[in-house]
């Protein structure tokens, strides 16, 4: 299920168009992304982030339009999907297990996050801000090439966004690909900024 | 197949940590319990009503662990991590039908022993019983997670899933019952030709249901 690897990992959406709730949410998106890009998708809100992140995730079909991911992809959007009642590292490891990490990465994920303190503490325990730490350190220990990050910044004090900042450069850096939804603009260079316009209209 | 076993062990873990296992055997346990007051010290009567009780005990508590089922994954966001590591809805399903396989029917049939022997039946009978029971436990843990699936989120889905669940566990009941006659061939044959059919549906049905509630 942790199967589908790829050399370099690649994303591009040609001409997406998104109708959910007979509501048109997305239309004429075209998105291409390379190794190493980092993406900011910005807009209002309403205006179709999430819906994108979870469409690029599979997780939602495009009603037109199509779109190639290639490589395995991590989305921390806001929920946590980690067990309430388990320490944060041992519910940690049950996705790092799914994924096929070692219990050296998930650690190494924790350390980057500063949660290696909260390790013990059960997940229910958390603050909103820990909790989207705990939330990035599962993307962090997936071994994914493309990771989405709905609102990754929100709830985040300033030396956790810089943590984040690092931890997103440095994924670039190893040719991965980010995709992140924020409405404020990200500290870091980005490659370029995609612009969701009234019904998700790519600007 | 490790990230499969690990799904079923979460599945279990959740179970007995969160009232899941307990639940449902204290409830069956009770309905043993009360019968008895019920229809008096007749012994003979008990024995030959005690096993039809027990069947219907063991529907009821079928019911019990369905709101904790499906609708915490889908809040906490489970679901969709798996569906965007690849696993289908199908073998998600697959994964908490076999959960609960572990988690709710064995203890059940555990129960069973100590249920029977609170009402009385002959020992006899406590075979067939547990015979009956482990055969249509598959299927009841099958429509359990069906039905959890289908219901999650909607409001009052415990009474909705009540009023599902007694129209598709006829069948189990009919020949269950019937296994507990004089001649239970028949009607064991029945009872796992009906349980198999729909242990091996409820997997798809309540894969459908997870997409069909994905949003």
């Amino acid at each position: 299920m942790a199967s589908r690897q790829a050399s370099s990992p690649s994303l591009s959406a040609e001409n997406i168009a998104v109708i959910r709730g007979n509501r048109l949410v997305l239309r004429g998106l075209t998105v291409a992304a390379r190794p190493g890009d980092i993406i900011w998708i910005r807009g209002a809100n309403g205006c179709g982030k999430s819906t994108l992140l979870r469409l690029v995730a599979g997780l939602l079909s495009a009603t037109s339009g199509i779109l190639k991911a290639e490589g395995r992809i991590a989305l921390a959007d806001e929920s946590l999907a980690l067990d309430a009642n388990l320490p944060l590292e041992q519910a940690l490891q049950f996705w790092a297990d799914m994924d096929g990490a070692s219990a050296a990465q998930r650690s190494a994920a924790l350390t980057d996050m500063d949660l290696q303190d909260l390790a013990h503490i059960p997940v229910r325990f958390l603050s909103t801000g820990q909790r989207k730490r705990a939330s990035i350190a599962r993307v962090l220990a997936s071994k994914a090439d493309i990771w989405l990050l709905d609102e990754p910044y929100n709830g985040l004090d300033t030396t956790s966004c810089a943590r984040l900042d690092q931890a997103i450069i440095a994924h670039a850096a190893s040719r991965g690909i980010v995709l992140v939804a924020a409405h404020q603009p990200p500290s870091i260079n980005v490659a370029h900024s995609l612009v969701l316009g009234n019904q998700g209209v790519a600007a | 197949m490790k990230a499969f076993s690990a799904l079923v062990a979460r599945e279990v873990r959740l179970a007995w940590t969160g009232g899941g296992l307990w639940l449902p055997i204290v409830f069956y346990l009770a309905v043993a319990t009360l019968f008895p007051f019920i229809t008096g010290p007749d012994k003979a009567l008990l024995a030959r009503t005690g096993g039809g009780i027990l069947w219907i005990a063991a529907l009821l508590a079928t019911l019990l662990p369905i709101e904790r089922l499906i609708l915490p994954d889908r809040q906490s966001g489970v679901l969709d991590q798996l569906a965007l590591r690849g696993w289908s809805d199908e073998l998600v399903a697959t994964a908490k039908i076999a959960g609960q396989i572990i988690a709710f029917a064995v203890p059940l049939l555990l129960a069973t022993v100590v249920g029977s022997a609170l009402i009385g039946l002959p020992e006899a009978q406590l075979g067939i019983l547990l015979l009956g029971l482990a055969l249509a436990l598959p299927a009841l843990s099958g429509l359990s997670v069906m039905i959890a699936a289908l219901t999650a989120g909607l409001s009052g889905a415990s009474a909705l899933g009540g009023l599902l669940l007694v129209p598709l566990t006829i069948p189990l009941l009919i020949f269950g019952a019937g296994t507990l006659a004089e001649d239970p061939r028949n009607a064991m044959q029945l009872l796992a030709a009906t349980s198999l059919a729909i242990t091996a549906l409820s997997p798809f049905a309540a894969g459908a249901a997870l997409r069909a509630g994905r949003i």
